[in-house]
């Protein structure tokens, strides 16, 4: 049983990386890439709200940035060359004939690597740090984070002339390495790219919850004025989690951004980074091993019902909503961990016996030989 | 300058309506500490009652058509009111004391709202009475038979999972049927005629023309708040909200029955909610999803305003809906018209209704680092520190 569970995770590794490809079609392959893809969001979000008591409802932010990161790398190094005029195309509707000077350096490949981690990062500790400075949290912390959302969305949707506003960039059509980034080949790298940036990601989050650190994040969560009073300044652990949490969301939107061919200003919607915190929810906070499932099973369930019910999604994720916050506080992973399953079998008279001393049925059969 | 005006007038009636709306969250955000993602949604309810009254009042024309507007006014407060108290009474209380989980919840309820409006029809009414009657009819026979059992919470919830099944299956039935199929609404946007005696000028102060429709929105949101204030500072029940709002386990030790009062603030600022619809809709046409465009301005106003005092509420509005309309509309650059080119190339840039947003927002970060608890923020040691 023990050796079963060290050796679970390489398991679930080797199904993803060999076997899920092998046996599901491109589009069902490229949907699960996805769902791998925002599972790190899930992390990212776990970390920040589950071990730190801060509910972002802004990460889409940090998303889209990585996204929009990637995509203006492989915008610019496709279409510019073929194009001769130097930048690309979408600019030539809006009679733009100089590449506004953020562009330039996502010419170079390395930068943009770097980019769509760092940029995310710093805008996240630019963002958290004023806010964490002036002790604003809880409901506080929430609705400003997502009002900092609306202002990125509406700056992103307007700006035509600096990143082609509302249509986003499309990056399906766009090459990398010769090859065009939707073909399926390229997409079967991408998807094991995604599958082994998962466990990192884990990884990374398991480093920050499990030493000193993250005993101080859960102090944070549990009472802060405590840890205040004890002699720790709570400010720059919750900026340096809201820094982590920010550079995964954005490694998160790049990886998802050239699986799904396009980013644009949607990402940042309010209603994403919302669903987002419910992946968290539904899987289990508190935990690294319930975000991910949370991500996986209500992506899938998203995809099953709006593919067969289109207008009926939103009714299922709203009840989702209620029924986890209600009746599942710790979603899936932590009902069974909390022994839930065990609860509803005793409801109906069917739990296993509870065990007593072993020894105690020995020395009571003893004593009888005895006498 | 004439322009300048009605750019003021504008921006104080988009104000008036954020203070209706924001009043109603503000209030409730007070008592509980509950923020309602849904508040955008309850008012899109109401515009939605001023549209239904108004098509129960088209046909009967002349004169009684003219008069809709203030039944609707009165209906959009009513139903919305009685949609919080159920909301509050079901779900809110549940999550008492867990304020993030709230949010969360509300946003599901919001969902939910968005989705009703869009797609409800005589049948899915029908069908979701139906599953709500087996629901709960079932659920009580269930509880006298089952009294004490352990089971017995999951049997009732399976019997819900039963009861919506069905709910689903018989508005698959009716909706067989091309008269109860139709969608009442639909996911477009709907149009709500003003009433003439909105419509037009009311006359003129110093050459500058008065706007009907911008005066009624600004008197309606003025006469309201103080009837909200009056309600709060002079009548027993306001008493007793003021009291929960400021110690809510002193107030329950002293009698003051902390449930009710929940359950009326909550339905007190549900109703307002309605009313600000109600004024939206002679601001241009209304759709499902209208709730999103106005809850994050009303988030601001809040954070700015701080909690539990109406001034700030109103102070803090009004300067974003000035605020937005003076600048968003670039009306400062006709204003002004010689002024240095790098403050022109700024006002230029944030020109626009959404990046006039922007500007609001990084207003809103520079205050707080301020005044990290709003205008007026609370005193006393109560407050959590």
């Amino acid at each position: 049983m023990k050796i079963f569970r060290r050796l679970l995770p390489w398991i679930l590794l080797a199904i993803a990386l060999f076997i899920l490809p092998a046996i599901l079609s491109d589009f069902r392959l490229n949907l699960f890439g996805r769902y791998f893809s925002l599972a790190i969001t899930a992390l990212a979000i776990d970390l920040i709200w589950g071990y730190t008591g801060l509910l972002s409802l802004g990460q889409g932010i940090f998303f889209a940035l990585g996204g929009y990161g990637v995509a203006m790398y492989l915008t610019l190094n496709t279409e510019s060359g073929a194009g001769g005029n130097g930048i690309p195309k979408f600019f030539e509707n809006y009679g733009v004939d100089q590449l506004p000077f953020f562009w330039q350096p996502f010419w170079s490949p390395a930068f943009t690597l770097i980019a769509l981690w760092l940029i995310p990062a710093i805008v996240a500790g630019l963002v958290g740090y004023l806010i964490f400075r002036n002790r604003i949290k809880g409901v506080y912390f929430s609705i400003i984070t997502q009002a900092a959302l609306m202002v990125f969305f509406h700056f992103f949707n307007g700006q035509q002339k600096l990143i082609n506003g509302t249509n986003g960039l499309k990056t399906s059509t766009t090459e990398l390495f010769g090859q065009l980034v939707g073909s399926s080949d390229m997409q079967l790298w991408m998807y094991r790219l995604t599958v082994l940036l998962l466990p990192v990601a884990f990884l990374i989050c398991r480093y920050f919850t499990t030493r000193r650190f993250g005993d101080a994040l859960i102090a944070i969560r549990d009472d802060e004025q405590r840890l205040r009073f004890g002699g720790f300044n709570p400010v720059p652990f919750k900026t340096l989690v809201f820094i982590v949490a920010g550079a995964l969301c954005g490694v998160s939107g790049a990886l998802y951004t050239v699986q799904s061919g396009i980013v644009s200003p949607q990402f940042m919607s309010i209603s994403f980074s919302i669903e987002m915190v419910i992946w968290v929810a539904v899987g289990g906070r508190g935990t690294l091993v319930g975000p991910i499932i949370g991500a996986i099973l209500v992506n899938y369930l998203r995809s099953l019902v709006s593919e067969a019910l289109p207008e009926f999604w939103l009714f299922v994720q709203g009840a989702l909503f209620i029924f986890v916050v209600v009746l599942m506080p710790d979603g899936i992973y932590g009902w069974f961990t909390g022994g839930g399953l065990r609860q509803l079998l005793a409801a109906f008279g069917m739990a296993p016996k509870s065990r007593t001393y072993p020894q105690l049925d020995e020395e009571v059969a003893a004593l009888n030989d005895l006498s | 300058m004439e322009l300048f005006f009605s750019q003021i007038l504008d921006g104080l009636s988009i104000g008036s309506v954020l203070l209706l709306a924001a009043t109603g969250l503000a209030i409730v955000f007070g008592l509980m500490g509950v923020i309602n993602l849904a508040h955008g949604e309850l008012m899109m309810l109401g515009a939605y009652v001023t549209y239904v009254v108004q098509s129960i009042f088209r046909p009967m024309g002349g004169i009684v058509f003219e008069l809709y507007y203030p039944v609707a006014l009165v209906l959009s407060f009513v139903v919305t009111a009685l949609v919080g108290v159920l909301l509050e009474r079901t779900l809110i209380r549940k999550l008492y004391g867990r304020p993030l989980e709230t949010l969360l919840a509300t946003w599901g309820v919001s969902l939910i709202l968005i989705q009703l409006i869009r797609s409800i029809s005589t049948a899915m009414l029908l069908g979701i009475l139906v599953a709500i009657a087996i629901g709960y009819f079932g659920n009580r026979v269930l509880r006298s038979k089952m009294a004490e059992k352990p089971y017995l919470p999951y049997v009732s919830g399976l019997f819900w999972a039963i009861a919506t099944v069905i709910g689903l299956v018989s508005v698959n039935l009716l909706s067989s049927s091309r008269a109860l199929a139709g969608a009442w609404f639909g996911p477009r946007n709907i149009d709500v005629t003003a009433p003439k005696w909105l419509q037009g000028s009311w006359g003129s102060i110093a050459g500058i023309e008065l706007p009907g429709l911008r005066i009624f929105i600004i008197l309606l949101s003025a006469v309201l708040l103080l009837a909200t204030v009056w309600f709060l500072s002079k009548s027993a029940w306001g008493l007793r909200i003021r009291a929960v709002t400021q110690n809510r386990q002193m107030s329950n030790c002293l009698g003051i029955p902390t449930d009710r009062v929940d359950s009326i603030t909550f339905g007190l600022g549900s109703g307002l909610a309605g009313v600000a619809g109600c004024a939206i809709t002679l601001l241009g046409s209304v759709g499902p999803n209208l709730g999103a465009a106005y809850i994050v301005s009303c988030f601001m106003v809040i954070v700015l305003g701080g909690v539990g005092n109406l001034l700030g509420t109103v102070l803090a509005s009004l300067m974003l809906g000035l605020i937005q309309s003076v600048v968003g509309s670039g009306s400062l650059l006709i204003v002004f018209p010689d002024m240095p080119a790098a403050a022109r190339g700024v006002i230029e840039f944030f020109a626009t209704t959404s990046m006039s947003l922007v500007l609001v927002f990084i207003f809103i970060i520079a205050f707080l680092q301020f005044r990290p608890n709003g205008m007026f923020p609370q005193k006393g040691r109560s407050v959590d520190a």
